[in-house]
């Protein structure tokens, strides 16, 4: 090909562009690990968990979470009877240290932990004006902070509360299920640390996965299915009052 | 403890400032300002002439700052230029870059380089030194002002004024849409959104222009054209009625339909909200300006108190437009997503999105657009209010 320096000059900027563009949609990876066989989701047992507050510990260390943010956190819920006002909800510090107990008239009572729902359609990278937010391959949502321009249009967009800036870098940030780990074989933080099993990373494109048997055993819901966002976080035993 | 009842821990923060609010309302006004002149341009409403140059400099006065706001909110502003080179295409604010600058270089700038193409020509011969350098440069080596040449200008502009209109509703509406499109709040997600910004825009474009121009008019000690404003009072009353019309559908709507969210929403606009959106933004700010605009519409008032009553009723226009970006901004975040709790704004003073800020961006526009009237004089000295049509100056002989 024979290319003038004229040529080369006008290429060149066009071709650094277009590959920041490859660049900005590409996950870290690991060697031997193919993004296209996994789609990732989790596995969230109301019915199990204990609302320790273990997993948010783990994750705020392994992540490196600022104190008073949250990639994870767990709610409790009292629900005294029928209708808003009688239900009560707490979280205090993400229910991090665990939960005081309830005091006043008592009702059913349960621990939510909630996460990034890992949305398949998700709304907050619909909206990112530079696609720093993107679904990867396996389907996790990710955030390239080296891109983010701290617009926190995609904090609006979430539906679920999952995400916020980071005071340290500007950028915003969620949880990345652990994209760090689950790319080595390994599971989340929080997954690893709870106690009772109530989280466990699911695989759905894996049929050896036992999420699909419990999948097909148990009755599962996401939260806020009428958004249709593709949520990949399944709750067991969710009440009808989590919002 | 900022807030009451239960938010998700990441919610407690407001994300989006009082900046974000300047941002809707200066690109309103500037959407605003330019249909004004387009109604003489493309619409011959002969009455509004005497406004139709100050309007086109306001629009570009404040279209110049209105991405000051955004750029001071961002955590990155260093990384903005990248949605000019990698938008994401699914985004409505990666399209924001794009029409701006449609918005600016191809209908306000050429608009007004072509109505004053002829002024400019003239001063650049008039002047000397530093002067006459700025007007050649201004002249982008056009000086060509002879009739033909005029008429062409006229008509370019002419077809420029018509691309501008739905130019403006784009830049405006699109405004509205990056609020009405966002699906996890029902305070914001509405199909109308980006109407009521649009008749909203207007609204507060036409009220801006009208207030300046009897400022400035009262300022150079001449006689404020009463045609002229009277006219533009009832454009403000119609579009007014228009957008009063269309947020009271939608909140009438709310709450017939009285959605999961409705009970939150409800206790928020007759709590946290009270102040701003029912006794500022409704009362103060709508109903009231209205009210005043229509007795001038059906009663026999003299010059003096018709001129009082659109000073005040456009101030409290003002006042009631800002009011409203106000409550859907900051009123969007106030309450939880889960709709079991709510939260506070705490607005700092002197902080990079404080109220400093806020005030400085805000009279920014005023400096700027004192700037552009000493540079291009929207008006000729001789002129008077006794002959409007000859104000303008942009007729070709």
């Amino acid at each position: 090909m024979n290319v003038s320096r004229r040529k080369l000059l006008v290429l060149l900027p066009a071709a650094a562009v277009a590959w920041e563009h490859v660049l900005a949609g590409t996950p870290e990876n690991s060697p031997n690990y193919k993004e296209t066989e996994h789609w990732w989701g989790m596995l969230l047992d109301i019915t199990k968990c204990i609302g320790c507050g273990s997993c948010v510990r783990a994750c705020q260390l392994e992540n490196h979470v600022p104190d008073g943010y949250f990639r994870t956190w767990v709610e409790r819920y009292v629900v005294r009877d029928w209708g808003f006002e009688h239900i009560s909800v707490d979280s205090p510090e993400g229910g991090k240290n665990g939960f005081p107990a309830v005091t006043g008239e008592m009702g059913k009572s349960f621990f939510v932990p909630k996460m990034c729902n890992q949305c398949a359609d998700s709304p907050c990278t619909q909206v990112c004006p530079v696609g720093a937010t993107f679904v990867s391959p396996d389907g996790v949502v990710l955030v390239d902070k080296k891109y983010c321009l701290g617009c926190r249009y995609c904090i609006q967009a979430c539906p679920y509360g999952c995400r916020f800036l980071n005071p340290d870098t500007n950028t915003a940030e969620k949880c990345s299920l652990c994209y760090h780990r689950i790319t080595k074989g390994l599971t989340t933080a929080c997954c690893e640390s709870c106690p009772t099993g109530a989280r466990q990373l699911a695989d759905l494109k894996n049929p050896a996965d036992p999420v699909h048997e419990f999948l097909k055993t148990h009755s599962v819901q996401v939260l806020k299915p009428h958004l249709a966002t593709g949520a990949k976080a399944f709750y067991n035993g969710l009440d009808g009052s989590v919002r | 403890m900022p807030f009451d009842g239960f938010m998700y821990p990441n919610e407690v923060e407001l994300q989006w400032s009082v900046l974000i609010v300047l941002y809707p309302f200066l690109t309103g006004l500037v959407a605003g300002a330019f249909i004004l002149a387009s109604l003489e341009r493309v619409f011959l409403v002969e009455a509004v002439k005497p406004t139709y140059r100050l309007a086109l400099l306001t629009a570009l006065a404040f279209l110049l700052v209105s991405p000051l706001p955004l750029q001071l909110h961002l955590g990155h502003p260093e990384r903005s230029l990248e949605m000019y080179l990698t938008p994401h295409r699914s985004s409505a604010m990666a399209m924001f870059g794009f029409v701006y600058l449609w918005y600016l270089m191809a209908v306000l700038v050429v608009e007004i380089w072509l109505d004053y193409r002829k002024d400019i020509v003239l001063m650049m011969q008039s002047s000397t030194g530093l002067k006459k350098w700025i007007y050649g440069v201004m002249t982008l080596g056009s000086k060509n002002i002879s009739e033909h040449a005029l008429k062409v200008d006229s008509r370019v502009g002419w077809a420029i004024t018509l691309i501008g209109i739905p130019s403006a509703f784009l830049l405006h509406g699109y405004v509205g849409f990056i609020f009405g499109s966002v699906k996890a709040n029902p305070w914001w997600s509405s199909p109308l959104m980006p109407v009521v910004f649009i008749f909203s825009a207007m609204v507060s474009g036409i009220a801006a222009v009208m207030l300046l121009y009897m400022f400035v008019t009262k300022y150079r000690g001449k006689e404020i054209d009463m045609r002229c404003v009277d006219t533009i009072a009832r454009y403000l009353l119609y579009t007014f009625v228009i957008d009063f019309s269309l947020e009271m559908l939608d909140l009438v709507h709310r709450i017939y339909e009285a959605d999961e969210s409705f009970r939150s929403l409800d206790f928020m606009v007759h709590t946290r909200l009270y102040l701003s959106q029912v006794v500022i933004q409704i009362i103060a700010g709508t109903v009231i300006p209205i009210l005043l605009l229509a007795l001038t519409q059906v009663l026999p008032l003299n010059a003096i108190v018709r001129k009082r009553i659109y000073a005040l009723s456009g101030a409290l226009t003002l006042m009631g437009i800002f009011a409203m970006r106000w409550n859907v901004v900051i009123g969007g975040q106030l309450f939880s997503k889960s709709f079991l709790g709510y939260t506070t704004y705490k607005m700092g003073f002197v902080a990079r999105e404080g109220l400093l800020t806020a005030i400085f961006l805000t009279l920014l526009p005023l400096g700027i657009l004192w700037v552009l009237v000493k540079l291009l004089p929207p008006w000729s000295e001789k002129d008077a209010a006794a002959i409007p049509s000859s104000l303008s100056g942009q007729q070709a002989d």
